[in-house]
């Protein structure tokens, strides 16, 4: 099974991968194929550096999306990954996706 | 975790038709090229497009080009809508009717370039060249204007022309020329193809943010996200910044700074590093000059002097210096922020000593040494192409207001423009030729009196793919431009040195370049030999010797830098058609190489040592004085302040901080896209939650923004991003779905934060400005409340002033 993993600690909500996805699928004004989500900005109480501020984004795969399968086929990325300006989407088997989370910032598999 | 490697071999070279300029797939034609612009920004990204029957249809990214691997932003990816938009100028138009009717006519090209030739050499019989002022933009192919400019309108009158104080980039630029003899930016490994998996580049230990948002802006020929893969691989962050943003938010130290104060910042960390001796001993000793000077002048810069002053915590000044200076290596992305100060050279400057003292100049991970690719596109100084008497007459501030000062740039200053537009004095403006600027809706501080001042100007030329508000406020002429992907052009900026092919063509839009070659073969034929432009690409990628003329003297120029930069000879050898058959990129060896001044790749003479007059860094620069500027850093506080005019403070309670960018607007662009709309529908000033509901504020709410000087209305965007006594307002907005025609002028004076900054108002020997600083009140929009482009067009402005006065 294939699937996206995102490394959302690093997402900066550049819309890139919304917007790639929404030009090749040729998708009306408010549909999405990937869309991110945003958490916060808000400022936890008692931290201090890094640990202060949640601000975070999440992408979400809609039912519009196939990931790419067409691409695929010819050996070519989801259009999501290759245009990813923040380099935290991964395609790939889940299997072998799993493997990249390192423990150390955050991770989400998405499938379809 | 970041793998470079990793992502490289996962890309199917194959797939992606590695070595191949052009090929057909699926009934499309594909070409491998580079973006710029228009509608563009300051990058040039690696594209692959498809076309069918010739005509655009689809873009993405190519993972095959290092420069960003495949990784487009939202503007190139909603690149379709901007090419095929039903706004776009077809034809040259002809003004019908009165200026500001917004009436045009069709004529031919014929036609167009004949009345423009008319018009010039009118304006030079009548006037002399002097009398034309060439307006040129930010980031789109302005390369060669200057050429442009000084040998086809025999002008020495070229301007950004509205933006008070050289206030973007080259305070930036000459302030680290003069102490460095270059310039220098954050290292993510963009000097070299072998980019992140160059085994000699080192990520930063520490990366200062710094008077930028780089993941938004892209500025500079840098694009933001270089960094993101070094911070998901451990890099620290220290963002100074008046607004939370992403990197704020991953911070270590997150310095949420008082607007245009961060000079004092600059100047304390420079206290703490210096007293504390963290900076780097044996560099300081080799390399550098003036530390003694530098030393003494900032003892009075006391981290609690600027704690006071920029509203930060003293410890946190001190804790973040001692990070930036133990960090090996440490960079700072540096922007536009520093040169929209009064304090801007100073500030610069402090940035230079800052690298410099603790050794993070050109190492791996620093803050790196660049210049364009091959030293491409360097063409020599060409003033002298213009006759002396209106060579005599370049609009400096010297010139116009009698500062004592050595010319800082070869750009005119915009307020000397704008005096001799407004008053005649010391010359006239007569013409204009508006290439690559919407004058009117984004670079125009003072914007009402510049509105007033284009009223002077006999004949205005517009070259542009849209009507802009100054198209239709004032253009004679409308010449209409090729976007990007309809031109065949060329740059650097930095590195490497890149082709932009043209793929499609749009009715009888001509690219800058066709407009600027045709123009000068018209005017100036020894100037402009090339039979078209691909011939004056080939010579602009090359040797760019510019063409005999025995009437051209020698001279030199008073600006020192562009006199160093003579001896900064091209190198590329690759034509047009050869680099991009070629992959449409080339990275030279020079930008790739770390230590270059130990390795006598800086100075002309190829000795060790940087490009400065003594071969080492000067950190208290004596050019500075040549240029009426102190050599040393200090911070003055901004003209309108809780600090310099309390009294005001209870009639303008808020700091007023503009210009912050959005992922789907470069400046003024991408307006008509329907998708960028989507995304971001109106401009918005961002406003604390907590200040919002003091003044009966809800998210969504139409707010007007007013200082003494005029007012502008945003919609309300409630977030804690912004502290309780700032407000952030956009800029560069306009609405094409509005009225074009006089009043409304597309809108572009009711959202627009210059109807609240000032012209004729600069930090010292005319450089910087506050227009990021200013102070103001907000309160809710009632329906119908006047709008400023009432006040500002039919009423006569928000103010009285003296036509060519300041206040």
């Amino acid at each position: 099974m294939k699937g996206i993993l995102v490394n959302y600690e690093f997402c900066t909500n550049c819309h890139s991968c919304e917007v790639a996805c929404k030009k090749y699928n040729d998708l009306p004004i408010g549909e999405y194929g990937i869309k991110v989500t945003e958490l916060g900005p808000w400022e936890r109480v008692g931290k201090k550096g890094t640990e202060k501020w949640e601000w975070t984004y999440l992408p979400a795969l809609t039912k519009a999306c196939n990931l790419c399968e067409d691409r695929v086929a010819v050996n070519k990325l989801p259009l999501c990954v290759q245009h990813c300006q923040a380099w935290c989407l991964y395609h790939g088997e889940i299997e072998e996706l799993v493997k990249k989370i390192d423990g150390k910032s955050r991770w989400a598999l998405l499938v379809r | 975790m970041f793998n470079y490697q990793e992502f490289l071999d996962t890309i199917n070279r194959q797939a992606y038709h590695e070595g191949e300029f052009q090929w057909e797939e699926d009934g499309y034609v594909v070409t491998r090229t580079n973006h710029w612009s228009p509608p563009g920004c300051h990058n040039s990204c690696g594209l692959l497009i498809y076309t069918k029957d010739g005509k655009f249809a689809k873009i993405e990214g190519d993972p095959l080009s290092p420069f960003v691997n495949g990784k487009l932003c939202v503007r190139c990816l909603d690149m379709a809508e901007a090419i095929h938009n039903p706004n776009r100028l077809k034809y040259p138009m002809k003004r019908a009717g009165k200026r500001g009717e917004n009436k045009w006519q069709r004529i031919s090209w014929e036609e167009a370039f004949a009345i423009c030739e008319r018009e010039v050499r009118r304006v030079w019989d009548q006037y002399g060249g002097s009398s034309i002022l060439l307006i040129h933009g930010t980031g789109r192919n302005t390369g060669p204007m200057t050429y442009f400019g000084n040998c086809a309108l025999k002008t020495p009158n070229i301007a950004t022309y509205g933006f008070t104080g050289f206030a973007c980039y080259l305070p930036r630029l000459f302030g680290a020329f003069a102490p460095v003899g270059d310039y220098m930016i954050a290292d993510a490994s963009e000097g070299s193809a072998l980019r992140y998996a160059n085994p000699e580049f080192k990520a930063p230990e520490v990366l200062v943010v710094w008077g930028n948002e780089p993941l938004k802006s892209n500025a500079d020929g840098y694009i933001g996200h270089w960094l993101v893969p070094l911070i998901q691989n451990g890099t620290k962050i220290i963002s100074i910044d008046p607004r939370l943003t992403w990197w704020g938010a991953r911070a270590d130290y997150f310095l949420q700074i008082r607007p245009g104060t961060d000079a004092a910042l600059a100047c304390a960390w420079l206290n703490v590093i210096i007293n504390e001796k963290l900076y780097d001993q044996e560099f300081v000793e080799k390399w550098c000059t003036g530390f003694d000077e530098l030393a003494a002048s900032v003892q009075e810069f006391t981290p609690a002097w600027a704690a006071e002053i920029c509203g930060l915590a003293e410890e946190d000044i001190i804790a973040s210096a001692r990070v930036y200076a133990a960090a090996k290596p440490a960079s700072i992305q540096w922007g536009l922020a520093m040169d929209q100060q009064m304090s801007s050279m100073s500030l610069n400057l402090a940035c230079c000593d800052l690298m410099a003292i603790t050794g993070n100049l050109d190492v791996p991970g620093g803050n790196i040494l660049i210049r364009n690719a091959f030293n491409a596109m360097n063409i020599e100084l060409t003033e002298n192409a213009i006759p002396e008497e209106w060579r005599a007459q370049k609009l400096t501030m010297k010139y116009a207001f009698g500062d004592n000062a050595e010319e800082f740039t070869t750009h005119a200053a915009s307020d000397a423009v704008l005096k001799a537009m407004e008053s005649g004095q010391p010359i006239p403006i007569k013409l204009c030729w508006i290439e690559t600027s919407n004058t009117l809706a984004c670079p125009s501080m003072d914007v009402g009196r510049v509105y007033e001042a284009f009223k002077n100007v006999e004949f205005i030329v517009n070259a542009d793919p849209f009507v802009t508000p100054v198209s239709a406020a004032f253009a004679d002429l409308i010449l209409p431009v090729s976007m990007s992907a309809e031109r065949d052009s060329c740059r650097t900026w930095w590195t490497p040195l890149r082709t932009i092919n043209k793929t499609s063509q749009y009715y009888e839009a001509k690219s800058d370049e066709e407009i600027m070659l045709e123009m000068g073969r018209r005017l100036n034929p020894v100037y402009f030999p090339w039979k078209d432009v691909i011939a004056f690409l080939d010579w602009y990628m090359t040797d760019c010797t510019v063409p005999e003329d025995p009437e051209r003297k020698e001279f030199t120029s008073t600006n020192l830098r562009l006199e160093a930069d003579k001896a900064n000879r091209p190198t590329n050898k690759l034509g047009f058609s050869e680099l991009s058959q070629a992959g449409g990129f080339a990275y030279d060896e020079w930008n790739a190489v770390y230590r270059k001044y130990e390795k006598g790749l800086c100075r002309p003479d190829g000795s060790v040592g940087f490009a400065t007059e003594s071969g080492k860094i000067e950190l208290t620069p004596i050019m500075y004085e040549i240029w009426g500027l102190r050599p040393t850093p200090y911070h003055i506080e901004p003209p309108e302040s809780p600090l310099s005019t309390p009294e005001k403070m209870k009639e303008y309670p808020l700091i007023l901080t503009c210009g912050g960018r959005s992922w789907e607007f470069f400046h003024s662009e991408n307006r008509q896209m329907p998708t960028m709309r989507e995304l971001h529908p109106e401009p918005l000033v961002t406003i604390n939650p907590h200040t919002a509901a003091k003044y009966g504020i809800k998210d969504g709410d139409y707010v007007w923004i007013e200082n003494d000087h005029g007012r502008f209305r945003q919609k309300a965007f409630l977030s804690p991003t912004v502290n309780e006594q700032t407000v952030h307002a956009e800029h560069g907005w306009w609405f094409p779905e509005q009225d074009g025609a006089s009043p409304n002028f597309f809108g572009t004076f009711d959202a627009n934060p210059n109807n609240c900054t000032k012209a004729y108002e600069t930090g010292p020997a005319g450089i910087g400005t506050s227009i990021k600083c200013m102070i103001c009140r907000i309160y809710p929009y009632k329906e119908g409340d006047k709008m400023p482009h009432t006040v500002v067009v039919e009423e006569g402005g928000f103010f009285q002033y003296t036509p060519g006065q300041g206040y």
